[in-house]
């Protein structure tokens, strides 16, 4: 079991980094989305550090959305999904796998270029810190709960926005909790409470969101 | 496959799978609608009346506050329609009813009315209390969370073409937002809060006064009959026109009704 997760993880790593534009594009609509609002609303600096927090982690959703279509889609189009779903070993697990490099492939380099977002959103060394651990955190949370979403949209032919409408409203924990730390470490207030709450929320959804993605895959292939 | 087999020998699952196919579920519920529905229309005709003319002018509201015997009943129905769909879908995953899919795909509609109804609702009696339609207050946007939830069902029912898929995608939907509602619930209730505290659940003694109380519980339990009533109807279309083929239905429309 072990060895299939591994083998799985390392198999779906070699793939993304193959076709490197699966690594690129999220990250790059991640830049540009918050590019879009100090042109729209104002560059002032003060305006900027109150709204920058909530801008970027709308930002780092929309782009976790918009890249769950790597998750299962090729797998499920060349019939890869189908032998994993009768394979020996569980399901669950393999799905855990290829979440995690879902999460490595786009979460990650979203983490690593979030100090630079903060820095031109005028957050200050604090708030940028605490950005980075609420990522880390949080964006694989996302991944997490945008598969179940996709397993169930997977086999659509057009499941993008049914999959923005099934994904968002189950995100709002999230950002409420990750966007109010980036805000409360501005002002200098404790984010423990925070913090916890996102860590707790990511156990949960590790242990029971690829229970569900599971069983969505299997209604979805059947 | 196994939970079915085991519990069709269980005399207890025997007897609610017998209940529970489309032909004796159509029999008997034919039966219950005109009693739920016509129970229905007396309590909301007593309930309506006795809330707005029998209770009392609230001290600090006037007569505005008359607004809550319509929407709290529709907020408790919206939340208690969204559990009633998981509930009812994870029957139908586990032990492959049916007709629990059709009364979860049935509730959804009613449910995303009725959230609809308190948010509109909500809003009305907004606008004079708190000088605005909207305000971002926790328990409004936890209730438009849930109305975005329904939608979400409702679209992906729409989408999935084979019926059966449809029901099970949803009921595992619907399973993933019930476990998530209240999470959603208490972040949005930390994140702000401007709406007055519960009146009528908190465990010791209600802070509503009882001659406000009593309509209230009876629009809630007529609200509880319309739903039932309903959700009832809609479930018998959607059996009628699953079953299209089987003998039993093509009898009944020999026979003219």
């Amino acid at each position: 079991m072990y060895n299939a997760f591994f083998s799985l993880i390392k198999r779906d790593l070699r793939m993304a980094f193959r076709h490197k534009s699966e690594i690129l594009n999220p990250l790059f609509f991640f830049v540009i989305v918050v590019t879009l609002f100090p042109l729209g609303i104002s560059p002032d600096k003060h305006i900027l550090a109150e709204i920058g927090p909530g801008i970027i982690w709308v930002a780092a959703l929309l782009a976790a959305m918009l890249s769950l279509d790597s998750l299962f889609r090729s797998d499920y189009e060349d019939g890869t999904l189908e032998l994993m779903l009768l394979s020996e070993h569980p399901l669950s697990v393999l799905v855990l796998a290829k979440i995690i490099v879902h999460w490595l492939v786009t979460g990650f380099p979203i983490i690593v270029f979030s100090p630079l977002l903060g820095t031109v959103m005028f957050l200050n060394g604090e708030a940028i810190e605490t950005l980075m651990i609420t990522l880390l955190l949080g964006t694989p949370i996302l991944s997490l709960i945008g598969a179940i979403g996709m397993a169930l949209v997977v086999a659509l032919k057009r499941g993008g926005m049914l999959l923005s409408l099934l994904v968002l409203p189950l995100y709002i924990p999230v950002l409420i909790f990750s966007s109010n730390a980036v805000g409360s470490s501005m002002a200098g207030l404790s984010i423990s409470g925070q913090l916890y709450f996102l860590a707790a929320f990511l156990i949960f959804c590790i242990t029971l969101a690829p229970i569900a993605t599971s069983a969505a895959l299997r209604v979805s292939l059947e | 496959m196994n939970a079915v087999t085991k519990a069709k020998t269980n005399p207890v699952m025997k007897f609610i799978y017998h209940f529970a196919s489309p032909k004796h579920f159509y029999r008997i519920s034919g039966k219950l609608v005109p009693w739920f529905g016509w129970l229905a229309v007396i309590l909301l005709i007593i309930g309506s009346i006795d809330g707005l003319f029998v209770a009392p002018v609230d001290y600090q509201q006037g007569d505005s506050y008359r607004i809550i015997f319509i929407h709290v009943p529709a907020a408790w129905m919206s939340m208690f329609i969204y559990m009633v769909m998981a509930v009812s879908g994870a029957i139908g995953l586990i032990w492959k009813i049916k007709l629990a899919d059709v009364v979860a795909s049935s509730s959804a509609p009613i449910g995303a009315a009725f959230t609809f109804l308190a948010l509109v609702t909500g809003a009305i009696w907004g606008k004079p209390m708190w000088g605005a339609w909207w305000v971002w207050d926790a328990r409004l946007t936890a209730e438009l969370i849930l109305l975005f939830l329904y939608l979400g069902f409702m679209a992906l029912e729409a989408a999935i073409e084979d019926p059966r898929a449809a029901a099970r995608a949803c009921a595992i939907l619907a399973i993933v937002g019930v476990v998530n509602i209240p999470i959603i619930h208490y972040s949005v209730e930390w994140w702000n809060t401007l709406h007055q505290g519960a009146t009528v659940t908190k465990f010791d003694k209600p802070s509503i006064h009882i001659s406000m109380l009593i309509p209230l519980l009876i629009m809630a339990v007529g609200f509880k009959l319309y739903y039932a009533a309903v959700v009832l109807v809609r479930a018998r279309n959607k059996v009628l026109y699953a079953e299209q083929n089987n003998r039993w239905v093509k009898d009944l429309v020999k026979s003219g009704c």
